[in-house]
């Protein structure tokens, strides 16, 4: 297996293509998530998809990946306006809003998905793929259609960068100056119920939610800069994607979905612990360095040379 | 715009937490030129005037005037310092960037700032005496630093009026005197300006114009015929009487 081979062969090539969409978009869409304390958000939106893509299957009868993935934005969107609403009418505080309607959509979605299993229909195979995703099936149009709609949330996010930048920073802010920041944080939402339905045939609901804190995380490591934050998140991104699939589709045929989160795993690990403003080992050497150094010790050396 | 009318009027505002009123039935009227205070206890509804002003948080009823117009059509000449601790500082941006926000009102949607901008936010860090701190990360600097560099993101609103919360916590003696010889030029050259105020001993040194509010509004007015010690005591309940200096 080598980076030849990854862009010769035309499975290879769709699905390296399409893992790596996924990281870039997830990346950087991933960053205003965690700049905005809503780490869970993806997780809850992402679970919140399922019972979309089986009730766009009741309800048409078809497995073409647009239709079905329309239903999970639709979902995941209609997820989005429930814990907005939740949050701005009852006392129930964000994360608790994001546990019930993580946990209620997903359910439901669960119990569609064996519904739809039990109805002895043959042509239902397979719509469990999109739990953990199947790169595996990945077709050109796929990418593109993937590409398509990465493009239009990114060039949403180029177009008001100022605005989201400013939401994530100071929303009292940005309110005074007449930026609606309730109406804001739902676009912002919504481009990630886009980056969301982008990775579900790749890498699914379950660990969609990694491709967007994951990249993030470990880009704030290495910048203090949010525009160069954006960039390295969507790099890590698309670098976990396309390692995750070179290590899948080697000799000996693990899934890709989970060594993509694999790969990025490794890349935070490597980012929380060695990067050199924030790393923990740098820290770590930091503080012995300043306690060898302390005054206290200092004190014993006079005694020593009397 | 009707150049005349008070920079900021406030008529019968109630503001209501889940039932509980934490603002009721506030008159309140400032005049041009003024530097203003808002003082009372703890749970007075100090910050709450400010955002319901500035419509961060619904009104049960009352209404609110900037200049004559109601807040939406006023934005342009209200500049706003929340307070320092309501932000996350290790966001990834440098002071510069901060300032550079308080052009965002003017600049509307889309559009992003140009270098004139950029030179004006430099501009504004330089009336803080921040300059030398304009590439340097916000987490990086002190609390002082920090809330100079809010101060500076206000001028870079070039408001009429100015409306602070609680500009002077957490800073030291020299960030404090700097903010106050600010707030001082900002009354010279013609703008107003309303602080919450918590320090009863500093509030009649550094202010000319005072209201005092407890829920209800007690009293408010010029400072020498508004600080006196019963209106104080009334403010505070009666609990404060040796704390109150400086009171006529």
């Amino acid at each position: 297996m080598s980076l030849f081979d990854l862009f010769s062969d035309y499975t290879l090539r769709n699905v390296a293509l399409g893992a790596m969409v996924l990281g870039i978009v997830s990346g950087i869409l991933g960053c205003f998530a965690v700049l905005r304390r809503q780490g869970l958000l993806g997780d809850a939106l992402s679970h919140a998809a399922l019972p979309g893509i089986a009730i766009a299957y009741l309800l048409t009868g078809s497995k073409a990946p647009i239709v079905l993935l329309l239903g999970a934005g639709i979902a995941g969107w209609v997820g989005t306006l429930v814990i907005n609403r939740i949050v701005r009418d009852t006392r129930i505080s964000e994360d608790s809003a994001l546990g019930i309607v993580l946990s209620v959509f997903f359910g439901v979605g669960i119990l569609l998905l064996t519904y739809i299993a039990k109805r002895n229909d043959a042509n239902q195979a397979g719509l469990d793929r999109f739990l953990f995703g199947q790169a595996a099936t990945l077709v050109a149009t796929d990418v593109l259609t993937m590409s398509i709609l990465g493009g239009l949330a990114l060039g949403c996010l180029v177009l008001l960068y100022k605005e989201f930048k400013l939401l994530a920073f100071d929303p009292a802010f940005a309110a005074s100056l007449g930026f609606a920041p309730n109406r804001l944080g739902i676009l912002l939402t919504s481009l990630i119920v886009v980056a969301i339905v982008i990775g579900l045939q790749t890498v699914g609901v379950v660990l969609m939610a990694a491709m967007l804190v994951g990249p993030a995380v470990a880009a704030r490591q290495w910048t203090h800069r949010l525009s160069v934050m954006l960039l390295l998140s969507g790099v890590f991104g698309a670098a976990a994607g396309i390692a995750g699939t070179m290590l899948s589709l080697g000799q000996q045929h693990v899934p890709t979905g989970p060594m993509i989160i694999l790969s990025l795993t490794a890349i935070v690990a490597i980012s929380l612990l060695f990067a050199p403003a924030r790393g923990l080992v740098w820290a770590k050497l930091r503080q012995n360095h300043a306690i060898n150094n302390e005054p206290r010790n200092r004190e014993i050396q006079p005694a020593k040379g009397e | 715009m009707n150049t005349d009318a008070k920079p900021l009027a406030i008529h019968d505002l109630t503001v209501a937490y889940q039932d509980k009123p934490v603002l009721w039935d506030i008159d309140l009227s400032v005049p041009t030129g003024v530097l203003a205070a808002i003082v009372g206890p703890n749970g007075a509804g100090k910050s709450t005037l400010i955002k319901a002003t500035l419509g961060l948080m619904p009104v049960a009823a009352g209404t609110v005037q900037m200049f004559g117009q109601p807040y939406a059509k006023a934005r342009q000449m209200v500049g706003y310092v929340p307070q320092r601790s309501s932000v996350d500082w290790d966001f990834p941006t440098n002071a510069l960037d901060v300032v550079l926000m308080g052009t965002y009102g003017q600049l509307g949607w889309i559009k992003r700032p140009s270098k004139a901008d950029r030179e004006w936010a430099l501009h504004c860090l330089e009336q803080v005496a921040m300059a030398d701190f304009a590439q340097r990360q916000i987490s990086q600097l002190s609390g002082g630093q920090q809330q100079r560099v809010f101060l500076a993101r206000a001028l870079a609103q070039r408001a009429q009026l100015y409306l602070m919360d609680e500009p002077f916590v957490g800073v030291d003696a020299v960030t404090e005197r700097a903010i106050i010889s600010l707030l001082q030029q900002l009354r010279s050259d013609g703008k107003t300006v309303i602080c919450v105020h918590h320090d009863l001993d500093s509030a009649p040194e550094y202010f000319d114009w005072v209201a005092l509010l407890n829920v209800r509004m007690i009293a408010a007015g010029p400072m020498k015929t508004i600080w006196t010690p019963e209106n104080i005591s009334q403010t505070y309940g009666g609990r404060t009487q040796n704390l109150i200096r400086g009171a006529a």
